[in-house]
């Protein structure tokens, strides 16, 4: 047996939402010669597990189906800025400069900022090299010349960096100072000169920021050595200042001798990179660097950066950075008129490898076809795919999932190919947090025979609708946040999917509006509305996350980097951020276990005439779940609880409880406020899952199941349980146009 | 932190008997310590869907590097490569051998 640990076909799509008459193309690589095959899909069920209802999807007559000729395309990874061609970045008498705080310099050769042609093999570098700052520089005579500093550069601290080239006596002087307060630091500071007799040809190059320009292997141009760490107020000069000179343009840009002056405090929020010298040297990064982190300038006085962007003059680079991979399009479709809303996915396949691309057909802006409207949580999707918590949380993954490391196949080809990039679950490899997410990159864990999370998991709801005879509409999030309350104020009933985790204040608001208007709305999952996250017109297809202050955090955010570069909102737990899951949904994120979950047993306030109607064909001692394709039941993995305190109306109802967790269940950390071991299932009040029902103005109401595992339950025998009877009761009554009141 | 006590073979046997669980005091404190394992070289299993089996694995160092998987040591039950991890564990913290029995 010999298993391939690298992903052969794969695809994206440009968009995941489209309406009738709009068009995707979906864009494919192969490492494989020959042909694909494309053939669109609907998607009802993607578990064909044990036990699952199995795999199932009907073929769409599309006219995109067909065969495809198959190619191999490149993805750049990691991020930089680049500055488009100019020869005044090639002065006889040259000073570059920047503010550097190197988070890997450990991690290989990493360039701070070029000016150097490939294919003619001249330029220069300031790059960092066996640790130290080094610069490397290639004259018109072809000969190369290097320099570099005497000490080893610190990773996490800020230096001000420099070379200057004096064409007149020749001498190139490399000045590397640290900027940080301490007694130990001045003896890092190294100066260092030599007579190269360095001659700088003039070339029509562009200038990069954290990266070089390179061809690859195949003569195509890349950008190589990226650099990891952050870089504040770059400036190049025509002419050999000295260090005063060099110290006081840090502070106030010398513009007697400037070409460029980048400076990263302005556009924070975009890709633009402005040159404040007059020359108009401005730039745009790539690959989505992190923006609005702390610059050599940031004294703690603010935490904010819209306050004082200033203090804000920093990008983060990464080499693993990944925003879009810029694949050309293989295939081009547009939706039919008369194509349902529902679940699709282009099913690629060639030889023995297969891949989906999943997207979404919504109803037609303003015209609901049906009258129960499926919420997809695309943004939750974007922020787990490509994860590589199996293997890179370490001891982590196994003690939070109470077993030994399982991976996957998704596991593996991640591990071994970069050009997936990164999840926010997930660390850069210079061990800082990855705060952005995108979908424009193939995505894996996201598509049917993937475990039983987020996508699968979802497929447990369709299924049923459709096992049921209930036509459906769906919307996205990405819809919601686009569109607010107008997207779903036309449906009876919204219904959500089993993790809809990640949430932006658009959607917060488009929800709580729904509510407010009568509509009526089903949460079917746990750990809810967990996450304020940020979308930005500037980066279609993209979200942003801060794991700030507290939560189940996968990584924690830097102190003082707390707000969104997209949106400057303050990122974090909705709970600390004005608006809470509990004030949505009547339920909170409250504790999770990943290996037995458990039924719900109702409540005295179950017999209520309010809700009584839910429990029609129930008995009243029933225990209701206790089966299910996750764990075993149907109240587990992430569950909710309610509390009036952070927001669950007062009306609120506690019609079921699960409890007796055990104790792989632990409460979340931020509801305690000092450690103590009373955090477990078998022993902490707080280790509860409620389902609760309220009513809300205007005839609507509100319906939760508080767990991630619910939905595994609805196809056990055959849909015929109690927890698809419960459902299947509130849908109806949910439907039903007669006030509730 | 806790050492394992080599002499506690019944903790082995309850994992065995049962590896998802639930486990007695004793053996969730045994697991715990076993689950702080540092990710290089750690012994893991994968899962290979199209055969419904799970191959023994150890993870690299870093992040790009492949997995090293041992073709010869296959699973037909996800629960018999688990006492596997767990026989491995036991050796790496007691420094003694369980018997296959």
């Amino acid at each position: 047996m010999k298993l391939n640990q690298q992903k052969g076909l794969l695809a994206y799509a440009d968009e995941i939402s489209r309406q009738p008459g709009e068009a995707i193309e979906f864009k494919v690589s192969s490492s494989t010669p020959g042909a694909f095959e494309l053939n669109i899909v609907q998607i009802q069920c993607g578990d064909d597990g044990p036990g699952g209802p199995g795999l199932k999807q009907t073929p769409v007559n599309a006219s995109a189906n067909g065969s495809y000729p198959a190619r191999f395309q490149k993805t750049q990874v990691g991020s930089f800025i680049r500055i488009p061609s100019s020869e005044a970045f090639s002065p006889s008498a040259l000073t570059l400069q920047a503010l550097i705080y190197p988070t890997a310099p450990e991690l290989g050769e990493q360039v701070i900022a070029s000016h150097w042609c490939p294919a003619k093999k001249q330029g220069y570098a300031l790059l960092i090299q066996d640790l130290r700052l080094t610069f490397e520089v290639t004259g018109s005579d072809g000969i190369s010349h290097t320099l570099a500093s005497d000490r080893p550069l610190v990773a996490g601290r800020w230096y001000l960096v420099a070379v200057s080239i004096d064409p007149d006596e020749g001498e190139v002087t490399l000045h590397q100072l640290i900027k940080e307060k301490g007694l130990e630091l001045e003896q890092q500071n190294s100066i260092v000169s030599s007579h190269l007799g360095v001659s700088l040809s003039k070339l029509d190059a562009q200038f990069l920021i954290a990266g070089c320009a390179a061809l690859d292997e195949d003569n195509d141009p890349l950008i190589s050595q990226i650099y990891n760490g952050k870089i504040d107020s770059v400036q190049l000069h025509d002419a050999a200042l000295d260090l005063p000179s060099i110290e006081a343009s840090v502070l106030s840009p010398q513009q007697r001798t400037l070409v460029a002056a980048w400076d990263f405090s302005q556009k924070i929020e975009g890709d633009e990179v402005i040159d404040v010298s007059g020359n108009n040297h401005h730039g745009r990064t790539h690959n989505l660097p992190t923006r609005a982190v702390k610059g050599w300038r940031h004294d703690g006085t603010e935490m904010n950066w819209t306050h004082r962007p200033e203090h804000y003059g920093a990008i983060h680079f990464h080499d693993d950075d990944l925003y879009d991979s810029q694949w050309q399009t293989d295939v081009f479709w547009e939706v039919p008129e008369d194509l349902s809303s529902g679940v699709y996915a282009a099913h690629l396949q060639q030889d023995s490898e297969e891949f989906y691309v999943p997207f979404y057909v919504r109803p037609p802006r303003g015209k609901p076809t049906a009258r129960l409207c499926l919420l997809v949580p695309t943004a939750s999707y974007y922020a787990y795919v490509n994860n590589h918590m199996n293997v890179d949380w370490g001891s982590l993954i196994e003690q939070s999932s109470t077993c030994f490391a399982t991976l996957t196949m998704a596991d593996l080809y991640l591990q071994n190919q970069a050009l997936f990039g990164l999840s926010m679950y997930d660390d850069h490899s210079d061990g800082s947090g990855v705060c952005y997410a995108s979908r424009l990159r193939p995505m894996l864990r996201m598509g049917p025979h993937e475990e039983l999370w987020q996508y699968n998991a979802d497929s447990h709801i369709t299924d049923w609708l459709a096992e049921k005879g209930f036509s459906f509409d769906v919307v996205t999030d990405d819809d919601l946040h686009a569109e607010g309350v107008s997207l779903i104020e036309g449906y009876d009933c919204v219904m959500t999917c089993t993790h809809p985790e990640y949430y932006s204040l658009p959607m917060m608001n488009a929800l709580l509006s729904y509510q407010h208007q009568g509509g009526r709305f089903i949460y079917m999952g746990g750990n809810g509305f967990y996450w304020r996250v940020a979308y930005s017109p500037k980066f279609p297809g993209a979200i942003e996350m801060r794991r700030a202050e507290d939560g189940m955090r996968s990584w924690i955010a830097e102190p003082g980097e707390y707000h969104m570069s997209f949106s400057g909102e303050l990122s974090g737990l909705w709970s600390r951020s004005g608006i809470t899951p509990h004030e949505l949904s009547g339920v909170g994120f409250s504790a999770q276990g990943f290996n037995f979950s458990r039924p719900y047993r109702r409540t005295a306030a179950s017999l209520d005439p309010r809700c009584a109607w839910m429990f029609d064909g129930i008995a009243e001692d029933e225990a209701i779940g206790d089966f299910g394709l996750v764990f075993g039941g149907a109240a587990g993995s992430e569950i909710d609880s309610a509390d009036v305190r952070k927001g669950t109306p007062s009306h609120a109802l506690v019609v079921a409880t699960a409890d007796d967790f055990g104790a792989d269940f632990h409460w979340v950390v931020e509801d305690y406020h000092h450690a103590h071991s009373a955090v477990n299932g078998e022993i902490c009040p707080h280790v509860r899952c409620d389902m609760v029902f309220y009513e809300t103005p205007n005839g609507g109401a509100v319906f939760s199941t508080g767990s991630i595992a619910f939905a595994g339950s609805l196809s056990h025998n055959h849909y015929t349980n109690n927890v698809s009877r419960l459902l299947e009761n509130v849908v109806n009554r949910f439907l039903d146009s007669e006030p509730i009141e | 932190m806790k050492k394992i006590d080599p002499s506690r073979t019944d903790l082995a046997h309850e994992f065995k008997a049962k590896p998802y669980g639930p486990h007695s005091p004793d053996l969730q404190k045994v697991l715990s310590v076993m689950r702080w394992r540092e990710t290089p070289g750690k012994h893991v299993l994968v899962e290979i869907p199209a055969l419904s089996q799970w191959v023994l694995g150890r993870l690299p160092a870093s992040r790009g590097e492949p997995v090293e998987l041992y073709d010869q040591t296959v699973f037909d039950r996800h629960e018999d490569g688990l006492w596997h991890l767990f026989k491995i564990r036991w050796e790496e913290h007691t420094g003694q051998r369980l018997e296959s029995k």
